[in-house]
């Protein structure tokens, strides 16, 4: 007989974790994201590859040189940092000199993720914001948009929203195109069908829920639709379409608005973060300087997420009418 | 307001329209939430069914008939296995006693009588560390293996009233096998007796691995059924329930086949998902009546009598035979078990010799716990006693007893999402890091039932369920009501 005394482990219950931790659920969205990855290899050909390899791989070396520096416990197993790089490289022309992408990849991981106290700190998506400081910083670069491999004319050198926002309506490209994907625009944007097959996946695995982007994309769809029907310009339905396809709502709404750590808890909260980012990027589309919102909206709504979440206080089980 | 003019833009006015938006949708929110109210108060939560996880269920001894283990060399019995005061022994050092003798009790109002599960001679008397982490009485008993039978062990007579039924489920030592340990005699004698009219059986078994309430669903059918209706009849209510989790179809027929053998129309069977926690009292009643159940609240309250299977057959078993609480069927599993089953041991025998009556240890054993894995208690050594309200034995290897590092919170909300009350754990985790009182009870931590559904879906493996426990007595300190 053989007895056990100083050898076990005692620990609060439960004594059982599910499998599905941070690194699973951040290796679900790189799953996601790969539909979209493969259009885009097929679009704009293999140069694709190669950005979003580096992003990654910069993303990567970034994280684990902070937290050398900073004498902790490496984090870029959890691949945030590796989900990170390759939603940047999904946010750049496929053209962009390498140089500028991994300035973007340093900002994004050292700037606003690991100086806020890194994963789970950060106020705002690096991903985001990296796009955004590229945008403004390298504005030339950041919008000089490669041939698509079926361009059919010169306007497909401009991204559709371009050609909007040149007040043209009629050299706009078809929303069977938009959606499949054979446009101008930033590497990972261009179809919108490939982004709802990872969209819906990542729904199905319940890794995301499905209110930000229903509401993200609802809010587009119905803003576009009164105010094109008000001006009398185009066919409403067929522009609503056309706004909820082109440019970055896909990528927006279901990869991310919906990143967990700067989106709200609650799905009221949820709710009025979704069409918070829909109108904002409306308002930015049809009266701002640039043609393409989604990205600032989200850094709107972002900043605005504490609030929201401080706002919603949820009534919990059998709470008392106050 | 300096620099909301240094930008020629009133951001005071900004925040106030943010507010103002945010206000109406409150309105609005609130108005629906005033629709759901119930005339007694309470949020008719709007939907079916609380949030639950899925575990896997891990059931492998389900098929596994109860062996009863043979005496061991030696037994200890302890004084405390009933929430309440413990009992005081009522032997001494050399004494002799034999099977069903009253070996401790008490005065105390909630407290159950405990008995002697073996005949042999009281070895001493000692104080040893429980697996709740205080110290115990334990009897110390070293049986002559002849099972002699006290004198005291004698067919009750048919009680004529609720009070003389209720003396007798004391005497038989009676206390709750889901795992409270609550002294059942208590629970059967409600003050609102006229509001109760239902019987709750408790057979749900939402822990993995655990499989004995199965088992005695399957094997004592018929001490299940006479103890309903032992306690329907003297408590005067109308309709009984035994709820199931539908992945014991097999016990749900069985018990189905019985009850129309004995042309019982008043007893149903009531079928639950089989997730976790759906043996949770409060979300027990939920699930059937559709009533929201507060923390502190008694099931009587909801108008029920709510005790776990094994409980009311035991009740069954005594009135049938006389003996009262001395054995205990057990769950033996585990993978550092070498022959998991489903044993009925004496209470008093040491963990060691259960797991030694299953094949012994396959590979050294780095956790061993009490109950199942959601709620069960992990005990730092295997020279434990059995008490009344185990109901598994779980041994795990090293591979399995990894506590998971804790990584930083992703803020993804699945704890909150898996939470049957609909508390907000990660809130409640920062709110108990900066050891906010205030916060915490806002926060509704006195309702968390410790169940462990958020600290199992936590991606980020932070241990949620023991932040809440330690986060009452946080505000239990701070004397906030």
């Amino acid at each position: 007989m053989s007895n056990y005394k100083n050898n076990l482990v005692v620990s609060s219950s439960p004594h059982v974790v599910t499998a599905l931790d941070t690194r699973m659920t951040m290796l679900m969205v790189i799953i996601a994201l790969v539909p979209s990855l493969l259009v885009s290899v097929y679009v704009f050909g293999p140069r694709v590859l190669l950005l979003t390899c580096v992003s990654m791989i910069a993303c990567m070396f970034f994280e684990w040189l902070w937290n050398a520096m900073m004498k902790r416990e490496s984090t870029v197993g959890d691949l945030s940092a590796a989900l990170t790089g390759m939603l940047i490289a999904f946010n750049v022309p496929a053209g962009l000199p390498v140089w500028i992408l991994i300035i973007g990849d340093l900002s994004a991981i050292i700037v606003v993720k690991q100086l806020f106290g890194g994963l789970g700190k950060n106020l705002v998506n690096p991903a985001i914001t990296a796009r955004i400081i590229l945008f403004i910083s390298f504005a030339t670069e950041m919008t000089t948009w490669p041939l698509p491999r079926m361009a059919a004319d010169a306007t497909s050198k401009a991204t559709p929203l371009g050609v909007l926002a040149e007040g043209s309506l009629d050299n706009l490209p078809s929303n069977m195109h938009l959606f499949l994907g054979f446009v101008g625009g930033s590497l990972g944007e261009v179809s919108a069908l490939a982004l709802l097959i990872g969209g819906i996946f990542l729904i199905w695995r319940k890794i995301i829920s499905p209110v930000i982007p229903a509401c993200f994309i609802g809010t587009v769809f119905v803003f576009a639709l009164i105010y094109y029907a008000a001006t009398g310009q185009g066919d409403p339905l067929q522009m609503a379409l056309f706004h909820i396809l082109a440019g970055g709502v896909f990528l927006g709404a279901f990869f991310m608005a919906t990143d967990y750590v700067t989106s709200p808890l609650l799905t009221k909260g949820k709710i009025v973060f979704g069409i918070g980012c829909g109108i904002m990027t409306m308002v930015i589309r049809l009266w701002g300087q640039y043609p393409e919102g989604v990205s600032f909206s989200i850094l709107f709504m972002n900043c605005l997420t504490p609030l929201i979440d401080s706002f919603f206080q949820k009534r919990m089980y059998g709470g008392k009418k106050k | 307001m300096i620099y909301s003019n240094m930008y020629g833009y009133d951001y005071l006015k900004a925040e106030k329209l943010t507010y103002g938006l945010f206000f109406l949708s409150a309105v609005g929110h609130n108005a629906i939430i005033q629709l759901c109210y119930r005339k007694d108060g309470l949020i008719n939560m709007g939907k079916k069914h609380l949030s639950s996880v899925h575990v896997s269920h891990h059931k492998n001894t389900a098929a596994c008939a109860s062996e009863v283990m043979p005496i061991p060399d030696i037994v200890k019995i302890s004084m405390s296995q009933h929430i309440g005061a413990p009992c005081k022994p009522l032997v001494a050092k050399g004494d002799y006693v034999k099977v069903g003798q009253k070996i401790g009790d008490t005065d105390a109002f909630v407290s159950a009588p405990i008995h002697s599960s073996v005949s042999g001679t009281v070895t001493g008397i000692e104080q040893a560390r429980s697996a709740a982490g205080g110290y115990d009485t334990l009897v110390v008993i070293e049986p002559d293996k002849k099972q002699e039978i006290s004198e005291e062990v004698q067919i009750p007579e048919e009680p004529k009233d609720l009070a003389e039924f209720v003396a007798d489920v004391r005497k038989a030592g009676i206390v709750g096998l889901g795992g409270a340990a609550f002294p059942t005699s208590i629970k059967f004698n409600p003050k609102n007796l006229d509001d109760v009219h239902y019987l709750v059986v408790n057979a749900a078994e939402c822990e993995p691995y655990i499989t004995s309430d199965h088992r005695t669903m399957l094997e004592d059918t018929e001490d299940l059924i006479r103890g309903c209706q032992l306690i329907m009849k003297y408590d005067g209510l109308d309709h009984g329930y035994i709820a199931i989790e539908d992945n014991k179809p097999d016990a749900i027929e069985h018990i189905n086949k019985a009850l129309k053998e004995h042309g019982i129309d008043n007893i149903e069977t009531f079928s639950l998902q089989a997730n976790y926690p759906k043996g949770a009292e409060r979300v027990l009643v939920y699930e059937i009546f559709g009533k929201v159940m507060n923390a502190g609240v008694l099931p009587a309250d909801m108008g029920c009598i709510l005790d776990n299977v094994n409980t009311v057959t035991k009740v069954g078993h005594y009135f049938r035979t006389g003996v009262p609480l001395i054995a205990k069927k057990l769950t033996v599993d585990g993978d550092a078990v070498k022959e998991p089953k489903n044993v009925i041991v004496p209470i008093g025998t040491l963990v060691h010799d259960v797991i030694d009556y299953c094949g012994g240890y396959k590979e050294e054993p780095r956790k061993i716990l009490m109950g199942g894995p959601m709620m069960g208690r992990a005990i730092p050594t295997d020279e434990m006693p059995i008490v009344k309200n185990n109901n598994a034995i779980l041994a795990f290897s090293k591979e399995k007893a990894q506590v998971k590092m804790e990584t930083a919170c992703i803020n993804c909300g699945r704890c909150h999402q898996a939470c049957p009350f609909d508390l907000i754990p990660t809130a409640l985790a920062d709110a108990y890091e900066r050891h906010d009182a205030q916060a915490l009870f806002d926060l509704d931590v006195n309702q968390c039932m410790n169940c462990g559904s958020c600290s199992y879906i936590c991606p980020a493996h932070r241990p949620l369920a023991f932040m809440n426990t330690l986060g009452k007595s946080i505000v239990k300190e701070a004397g906030i009501k």
